[in-house]
């Protein structure tokens, strides 16, 4: 037996790879110098489907099955956006994982028609509101409060608190950032979380500032702050107390796309690595002669190969629908190493680099700032392995 | 309306193109793509297909060895509705005359309001197949279009030339080239992709045709490729060095001397 892609994945995968590098590549240095945001390219993903690959048609997606292989399309799109331009990649990660998705799994039908057609299209983007400065993947840690008042037309949500490291939630076609707030104390005495969606031009919703990041500079992340922000109670997402469980809920998936923008990073530093090492000579020789260059180059391609089936085949099993549990171990195996190896990856590329990876005139010192984060986002390496372990019986805290 | 774009499978220009013994261009051993300035023409067909927003079909065609059925899917791939790839070791080797030949006597068994080329391809870049076209399907020709429009049975066609825009109104049947400054060609998107894999290919030979071997194919062909040398490499450039002032005029020379001024 042999694992590989279908005819029609390497065709998009040819698509993709065609507009990455010529709508993106060519401006990735400029937009993370300026802290960018292109939200033209951004809605050109859109056009070209890229965010309505795991929706319905009913809302604009591409309307795909399992058996299609619409979750591991995602990826390759990820992947292959990502291998130019992590930012990017990211960005497009974000707009389904935790724009689109949360709304087509807990959605009312009115929310899911009044909000997705046009996320679907990337014609506009959603955020997800979730982490805290203190609650990350401690989620039930929240402190952002939601007040079922008496409004003129009936009950409405009062939000207040804030929210960081939002992706996606105050670019210019923001609509919406969905977050989680405590509603009320359940019977155990632990927090009740639910999941509140807000408008981006509700009245006392804030994006501060966007924060003066390491990397993934041309990618939109902002505080939010609430202040007395009122939406109407239909704006509950999913159900009342749920809010948590939801959110784990969306979480498996994300780590494989995370998974995929590292396998992206891995490619270009292979890519970059394996061009310079040809064309730069020293002492009358490309330095790929040299043993101490070619067998870093030769790590970079073990790294691929191996990050790039983990991911695969963790996006294969959820369009082939296997049983969860199955799924999250294979999810958290893909993220940890593709990311782990990214970090190195993008190590080994500088150093082939020499004194020009130290420059940012190359985009090798672009990948280095950028990978880091890959490491953290969307549950940190540690996470990542307390779950394995976990999944193998080791009672870990 | 009925739409039938032209589309050549062509060798990948970034990859390692060869000729055979025979002068002719290798279509078989090398990287073959959907050429780049028929993507146009699948673009304008597409565009005129959404803004029509009827039933018009759009047919791609392409004459081309074995491998060009990737050029047909690309452009199914991009939304073209159905393809028909002509195929025959007969037809190898043939010139831009034939080539015309077979492209018409196909056009004819497809139905078909408009016919849309690209404005060359990218290997033999003559750029005479639309003329050809259009003489040998006895209906208006027009090359090199930028805009198109089409409101009814009058097609609009700006042409942009040097000294000035020429806007110029022809009525269906009619064949059409358009220039790669007519709009950027979609991507496929993963649905398309998807979507191609149901799409009808009809292959075709001479024989459906009722055209005769002997009048296609090298044997056949007005002109021969005599012989063929790859581009000498790149010599470093000339360096002037302005020391008295003459530097000036050494530049000016230079370009005199290539005909740049």
């Amino acid at each position: 037996m042999t694992y590989e892609l279908s005819a029609e994945h390497e065709a998009f995968r040819k698509s993709v790879r065609e507009f990455a590098e010529a709508e993106i590549a060519p401006h990735a240095a400029e937009w993370d110098r300026k802290h960018h945001f292109p939200s033209d390219v951004v809605q050109k993903m859109g056009s070209l489907g890229l965010m309505g690959l795991t929706a319905p048609e009913e809302y604009g997606g591409a309307g795909l099955s399992g058996e299609d292989g619409g979750f591991t399309s995602l990826c390759l799109a990820i992947e292959e956006i990502g291998r130019v331009d992590q930012s990017m990649g990211i960005t497009l990660e974000a707009a389904v994982g935790l724009g689109i998705n949360p709304i087509l799994t807990f959605g009312t039908e009115e929310q899911k028609q009044a909000w997705l057609p046009d996320l679907v299209a990337g014609r506009t983007l959603a955020g997800f509101g979730l982490t805290e400065p203190g609650a990350g993947s401690d989620a039930g840690a929240t402190k952002t409060k939601a007040e079922l008042v008496d409004g003129p037309d009936g009950q409405e949500w009062v939000v207040n608190g804030s929210k960081q490291f939002i992706t996606n939630s105050g670019a210019d076609i923001t609509s919406l950032v969905t977050v989680t707030a405590r509603t009320g104390t359940r019977a155990d005495g632990r927090a009740e979380i639910s999941t509140i969606i807000v408008p981006s031009d509700t009245p006392g919703f804030i994006a501060e500032p966007a924060y003066d990041k390491l990397g993934w500079h041309a990618s939109d992340t902002h505080p939010l702050t609430f202040t007395d922000a009122r939406v109407p109670e239909a704006n509950l997402l999913g159900e009342r107390g749920r809010g948590f469980a939801q959110f784990l809920a969306t979480l498996d998936d994300g780590r494989v796309a995370i998974a995929a923008l590292a396998v992206g990073c891995i490619q270009a530093c292979l890519d970059m690595s394996l061009q310079y090492a040809g064309e730069r000579t020293t002492f009358g020789v490309p330095i790929g002669a040299k043993q101490g260059v070619a067998f870093q180059i030769a790590d970079l391609e073990v790294m691929l190969r191996a990050s790039r089936l983990l991911t695969y085949q963790a996006a294969a099993m959820k369009d082939a629908g296997r049983p969860m549990k199955e799924f999250k171990q294979a999810a958290a195996v893909a993220k940890l190493y593709a990311t782990e190896s990214a970090v190195t990856a993008t190590r080994i590329a500088t150093q082939v680099f020499g004194g020009y990876g130290f420059m940012e005139e190359y985009p090798v010192a672009r990948f280095y700032r950028d990978a880091k984060v890959l490491e953290i986002g969307e549950g940190t390496s540690e996470v990542q392995r307390m779950l394995i372990a976990r999944g193998k019986g080791l009672p870990v805290e | 309306m009925n739409i039938v774009v032209c589309v050549k499978y062509v060798p990948d220009a970034t990859a390692d193109r060869k000729f055979e013994d025979d002068n002719t261009v290798d279509r078989v051993g090398v990287d073959g793509l959907l050429s780049e300035l028929d993507e146009y023409a699948v673009e304008q067909a597409l565009q005129i297909k959404d803004k029509q927003a009827d039933d018009t079909e759009v047919t791609v065609l392409s004459v081309g060895p074995e491998n060009a059925t990737d050029a047909v899917r690309k452009a199914l791939q991009m939304g073209a509705d159905k393809g028909v790839h002509v195929v025959d070791d007969a037809i190898a080797g043939s010139d831009a005359l034939a080539t015309s030949l077979v492209l018409a006597e196909a056009i004819k068994k497809i139905p078909h309001d408009l016919v849309v080329c690209g404005m060359a391809s990218t290997d033999g870049g003559m750029g005479v197949v639309p003329a050809m076209l259009s003489e040998r399907l006895g209906v208006p020709g027009v090359t090199l279009g930028s805009e198109i429009s089409v409101e009814g049975e009058t097609v609009k066609i700006r042409r942009d030339g040097d000294a000035s825009t020429d806007t110029i109104e022809g009525s269906l049947p009619l064949v059409l080239s358009v220039t790669d400054q007519s709009g950027e060609a979609r991507y496929p998107s993963f649905k398309g992709i998807m979507a191609a894999k149901k799409k009808p290919v009809e292959t075709w030979s001479l024989s459906d045709l009722g055209v005769d071997a002997g009048s296609v194919g090298a044997g056949a062909a007005w002109s021969v490729v005599e012989s063929t040398d790859a581009r000498p490499p790149r010599t470093a450039g000339e360096i002037v060095t302005d020391e008295d002032g003459s530097g000036a005029k050494a530049l000016v020379d230079f370009l005199a001397s290539k005909k740049f001024i």
